[in-house]
């Protein structure tokens, strides 16, 4: 059991939190934990080839996920001035359970793919998996734009651990790129976030929709 | 049979009501009070037992049969459950499912006994206390069945007496995640905060209390004693997969009794310091405890 599993799992259970946990505030501070998890995830993946290449990577994906992203979201459902409550379409409990069937699926799946040799740890790609699905879950089961930027972020977060995983082969600048999308990302998501908020009073996007003129 | 398959079951008959005189004294210790002796529910036990049974007229048999079956299925799931190194009096492949069966038959005949009486308030925790366990169930179930895997046995015995330092270096996390979710399933299957407060006399938020209002004397003793069991077997189970096996009988066995005694405080120490949860939130705390026994059974195949 090396330090990559226990990072894993630790990436899992906040997944398992985030489709469980009815508070905005909450699960802005999950996601943020994930981010730094996350970052340390491949100096501790590569432990025999410590290079400056990976701390970089570490530093920046802390940096950005684990202080910039929740800074920025907090300020931003400060000023939209929402409730604290996540206000789903699916309901919690629903939505662990569909984690569950997510998480198998993602094993599943692992199963039949092709995977390279070199991946630090054989769960590394079924959490990889099951944070992309699980991020693209919470974008279509909650109402908040702002639950939407976390599925965003968890969705992305699932990239890149299997990004990690895999970084003998990819290069620092794919991942630096990687990362400055999904800071532009959320920062265009966080001004509109506040632009829909001060034109509609509320930023529930299924009320959106359903607008004319 | 072996004579030392025996000693599991006289040590759950004999010691299962001193968990819950030790949690109550952690409790007091907790709050600043002395609280009642560690024997406290031995005494209560001695002076219901002398006492004669009141029987309201719109019982039936059914009423007067439940806590004796509920006794009964307590004692038939503690020839199951083995302490260290020591197998169980009874032991074969597939036995947690019985064990899971055999509670669930507690629960059933206290909820049939409750239903008996006619009174809407224990309707209401009857109601409750079947939907909770409902959920309750299935993590139970997933854990052990992670156990089983990990374990390579179906049979409670062997799958908690193999479970060894190995195991814990390998899989830790996932053990650990199993551990977890057996825990919540512990207070939840023996009304402990945060899922219902023992202490609690409200009729609108009692569960387990409020099911058994309506016994007294000798029938309360056996509802009292079985629930003593059901603590005693399910803390064997948490206790039973978390001491590694030493190899030495006697040696384990203490382990064992130490890391039973520590439940029961852990238990103790939960009590004081969380408050229950809001009903509604319930649910999701068992459904999320079945999330980590699945989320543990997953990664353990791989």
């Amino acid at each position: 059991m090396n330090n990559t599993n226990i990072i894993l799992i630790l990436v899992v259970l906040t997944n398992l939190k985030l489709l469980g946990s009815s508070r905005l505030g909450a699960s802005i501070r999950v996601v943020a934990m994930q981010g730094v998890v996350l970052g340390l995830l491949p100096v501790l993946a590569h432990t025999n080839e410590l290079s400056l290449r990976y701390a970089v990577l570490a530093a920046g994906t802390i940096a950005l996920k684990g202080i910039v992203f929740p800074w920025f979201l907090f300020r931003a459902v400060r000023e939209a001035e929402v409730t604290r409550e996540v206000e789903p379409y699916v309901g919690y409990v629903t939505s662990l359970l569909a984690g569950v069937l997510i998480l198998a699926v993602s094993f599943w799946m692992c199963e039949r793919l092709p995977m390279p040799e070199t991946l630090a740890s054989s769960w590394l790609a079924p959490v990889a998996f099951f944070s992309i699905f699980a991020g693209l879950f919470l974008i279509v089961s909650r109402k908040r734009a702002v639950n939407q930027v976390l599925g965003f972020l968890v969705l992305e977060n699932g990239v890149y651990t299997f990004g990690v995983g895999l970084a003998p082969h990819t290069s620092l600048l794919v991942e630096a790129g990687v990362l400055l999308d999904v800071f532009v990302a959320v920062f265009v998501m966080g001004i509109t976030i506040f632009h829909i908020n001060r034109e509609f009073d509320h930023i529930e996007t299924n009320r959106l929709s359903t607008l004319k003129d | 049979m072996n004579p030392e398959s025996f000693i599991p079951l006289l040590l759950a008959l004999l010691l299962s009501p001193l968990l819950p005189g030790i949690i109550n004294r952690t409790k007091a210790l907790f709050a600043g009070r002395r609280g009642p002796p560690l024997l406290q529910i031995y005494f209560d036990l001695g002076k219901l037992l002398r006492k004669g049974a009141v029987y309201s007229r719109t019982t039936t048999w059914i009423f007067r049969a439940g806590p004796m079956l509920e006794l009964a299925a307590a004692l038939a799931a503690a020839m199951l459950v083995p302490l260290g190194n020591f197998a169980a009096l009874i032991a074969f492949p597939a036995d947690f499912l019985l064990f899971a069966g055999l509670l669930g038959l507690m629960r059933f005949f206290t909820v049939l006994a409750a239903l008996d009486t006619g009174s809407s308030f224990e309707g209401m925790g009857a109601s409750r206390e079947v939907f909770f366990s409902a959920l309750a169930e299935p993590a139970l179930l997933v854990a052990l069945a992670t156990l089983a895997r990990q374990a390579g046995s179906f049979s409670l015995s062997t799958m908690l007496g193999q479970v060894s330092g190995g195991h814990w270096l390998h899989l830790g996390p996932v053990l650990a995640l199993v551990m977890i979710a057996l825990m919540i399933v512990l207070l939840a299957e023996n009304e402990r905060i945060p899922v219902d407060d023992p202490n609690t006399h409200l009729e609108l938020t009692m569960i387990h209390e409020v099911m058994v209002l309506d016994h007294g004397g000798p029938d309360f003793a056996f509802i009292v004693y079985g629930a003593a069991l059901k603590l005693w077997l399910l803390t064997a189970l948490v206790v039973g997969m978390v001491v590694p096996a030493t190899g030495a009988s006697w040696l384990d066995l203490a382990l064992v009794m130490g890391g039973m005694f520590a439940v029961a405080v852990i238990v103790g120490v939960v009590e004081s310091v969380m408050a229950r949860l809001r009903l509604v939130m319930v649910p999701q705390l068992l459904v999320g405890a079945g999330a980590l026994a699945a989320a543990a059974f997953l990664l353990g195949l791989k």
